[in-house]
């Protein structure tokens, strides 16, 4: 087990005969993920991919004992979704969706802190991965090698560079958690973190963030008190125009707040191995390594 | 997505807080009638654009009769206004609000935005109306009174004493602030605003708290649950590529710059415009294809970055997770010569196929670099625009 996700996690996808959720579940059984069914209200009782579908997320944790769910529903409807996972008993629950509205998240992140134990990964993420165990997401699996560095991201294709990077120079990866490009979001960088310091097989860690919001330099506090381990960052949008948002959501610049430039800053306070180019993300973790 | 002043009034006064009579005029015959309506001597001509700082640029003018209003209206109107909180480009002026000027007894400031960090919306006032909040947020933020909304309660009536004692109101104007905070954070939740500023709210003569000023933002992946407000939209306020990117499902935001590019993913597009700049070139906009790099999208893509004509060289780059990069190679052969690419153009791809697609790139016999990696892509990218400069 690395952290969150192993080869005994069993996951039921919400959203599972749509366009997504199949070709993704598909992907993630070929990769040796154990998918266990899904969720599609009205479909209960029928069979896709070779496994059961149910009406209901309680339904569906009754017959299989699923621990995760994979959220590929449209936006609109991901609030409902997320909710109905957690109260059915779901420890983990990612959600892929982006365009959820923000109000509906931050009424979603309460809840679940409030009423349920489930963690959220997402949304608008590519999901979380241990390589050779369990991919429950949108990344290519290709990529991913059983390894050494846990890498946490805001980003989807930039976080795949982090992981060929890593991947090519033969460290490999314990986890990779897409954490996603919203501004609210359910796990942070800090909680990550958190699992990384505790987690006997990661031994550097590998963060990928971008302009706005604070969690990098929240992230930067927690790592300074409390990560022994090596710590090597990138973060996107040097470049980024003031008060624009740019393609994810939570990546915008507001009130002067949030820039490149203050996160690094904060990160190279707390100890942190920041480099300025994105080509250089594996070279570092062979520096600190 | 954001609204103009005049909206945000008309969504105000939907929840009864008080705005300044006042009509939106197009022309300037629709202008003086709308002065004419509002009956007295004396107007405010205020330019309805997106964006802040209308004041100090000229945008907002105090008019005694209607020759004036007339005069100040015809200089505004079809005219960009370049403030402070735009680009140099500006905004264009097809409208101006004509409001009765209001007599001001104090100015204050009222917003509600999301703390993120938080996870709540936050309700902030403070006496230093009519200045721009974050000089205050960073001289005096004593001066800034906040309140966080819980979801399940909503603005409470004893968070509204707070802030309204400290802001030394009288009893009636305790009662309005009150009503006017618990309609802004019914506001929120009901219009899905990310964010509402009250710049300045002031108090009238006779002592009633006036909205002067109406900034709000609406959350863009609120749009559709949100008709009314979604049909206010104006998209002669936004850049012209970035309307025409996103009816292609692309995401572009022109800057100043003379190295195109195209990267699928909103983060490696931010890392690519960076990698750029590191290698001493100028990134002329950032552009994420999103999911599906295919023909179609490519070529539309490179038509938008085209169109700027400082450009003078593209980098694409590309991570085809389980999209395979010779498909993908082939759609950018197909675009390029299709749309009749003559600049420079260095490719990267990554991922499934990569060597493939590379191969395919090099033997297209067009002007394409297939780049080693990120770092050969921004040198070759870069290298080749000096080149085709000097040239």
């Amino acid at each position: 087990m690395s952290i969150l996700i192993d080869k005994n996690t069993k996951v039921i996808c919400q959203g599972f005969t749509g366009k997504q959720g199949t070709f993704h579940s598909e992907q993630a059984i070929a990769y040796g993920t154990k998918m266990v069914g899904g969720v599609t209200p009205g479909k209960g009782g029928t069979e896709h991919l070779g496994l059961p579908v149910f009406n209901t997320m309680a339904d569906a944790v009754a017959a299989t004992g699923a621990d995760a769910s994979v959220i590929y529903v449209p936006a609109p409807f991901c609030k409902d979704s997320i909710i109905e996972a957690a109260n059915a008993g779901i420890s983990l629950i990612v959600c892929i969706t982006e365009g959820i509205p923000v109000l509906d998240m931050l009424v979603v992140k309460v809840y679940l802190e409030k009423n349920t134990m489930a963690r959220l990964i997402g949304p608008n993420c590519p999901g979380i991965i241990t390589p050779g165990e369990c991919k429950i997401g949108i990344m290519p699996g290709y990529v991913h090698k059983p390894g050494r560095v846990g890498i946490v991201s805001r980003s989807g294709t930039l976080t795949y560079e982090a992981v060929k990077q890593t991947t090519d120079l033969g460290f490999g990866q314990s986890t990779c958690i897409g954490i996603g490009g919203d501004p609210i979001l359910g796990m942070s960088f800090v909680d990550v973190l958190r699992f990384f310091q505790d987690d006997p097989k990661t031994e550097a860690v590998l963060l990928v963030g971008e302009i706005g919001g604070t969690a990098e330099e929240e992230a930067a506090q927690f790592i300074k008190l409390h990560m022994t381990k090596p710590v090597v960052s990138y973060i996107a949008g040097v470049t980024a125009p003031v008060g624009k948002r740019m393609g994810h959501a939570g990546a915008i610049i507001a009130g002067g707040k949030g820039t490149a430039a203050e996160k690094l800053k904060a990160l190279k306070a707390a100890g942190v191995h920041t480099v300025e180019s994105p080509a250089d993300m594996g070279k570092a973790i062979a520096e600190v390594l | 997505m954001n609204l103009h002043e005049y909206q945000g009034k008309q969504l105000f006064s939907q929840y009864n807080l008080l705005i300044p009579p006042g009509k939106v005029a197009a022309t300037v015959e629709e202008a003086v009638a709308a002065a004419d309506a509002l009956g007295g001597e004396a107007w405010m001509v205020k330019a309805q654009i997106h964006g802040g700082g209308r004041g100090k640029a000229g945008g907002v003018k105090y008019v005694r009769g209607k020759a004036q209003l007339a005069e100040v209206t015809k200089n505004l109107l079809g005219k960009r206004l370049v403030t402070l909180q735009t680009t140099a480009h500006g905004q264009p002026v097809h409208q101006v609000l004509i409001t009765k000027p209001c007599d001001i007894k104090r100015e204050l400031y009222l917003g509600a935005v999301l703390d993120r960090s938080a996870c709540r919306v936050a309700i902030m006032a403070s006496t230093e109306g009519g200045v721009e909040i974050e000089k205050i947020a960073e001289d005096t933020p004593e001066k800034i009174l906040k309140i966080m909304v819980d979801p399940l309660l909503g603005v409470m009536p004893y968070q509204t004493r707070e802030i309204s004692f400290s802001l030394q109101l009288n009893p009636a104007q305790q009662q309005e602030f009150t009503f006017i905070l618990t309609q802004l954070g019914k506001m929120v939740v009901e219009c899905d605003l990310s964010l509402i500023e009250i710049n300045p709210l002031i108090s009238d003569m006779n002592d009633h708290l006036v909205c002067l000023d109406a900034k709000v933002i609406v959350d863009d992946n609120a749009l559709f649950r949100q008709t009314e407000l979604r049909n206010m939209y104006d998209a002669s306020q936004e850049d012209d590529r970035e309307n025409r990117a996103r009816e292609w499902q692309l995401n572009y935001i022109a800057l100043k710059g003379n190295i195109g590019c195209m990267v699928n993913g909103a983060g490696l597009a931010m890392a690519t415009m960076d990698l750029i700049k590191l290698h001493g070139g100028n990134p002329a906009n950032f552009l994420d294809v999103g999911g599906g790099a295919t023909t179609e999208r490519v070529t539309e893509a490179f038509k938008i970055i085209l169109s700027d004509s400082e450009v003078q060289g593209i980098l694409i780059n590309i991570f085809g997770g389980i999209v395979r990069c010779d498909m993908i190679a082939d759609g950018i052969i197909a675009a390029v010569k299709g749309v009749g690419v003559k600049i420079p153009v260095v490719v990267r791809l990554e991922g499934n196929n990569s060597d493939l697609g590379a191969k395919k790139l090099s033997a297209s016999g067009l002007n394409i670099i297939a780049a080693s990696s990120l770092t050969d892509a921004a040198d070759q990218i870069v290298k080749a625009v000096k080149r085709s400069i000097v040239a």
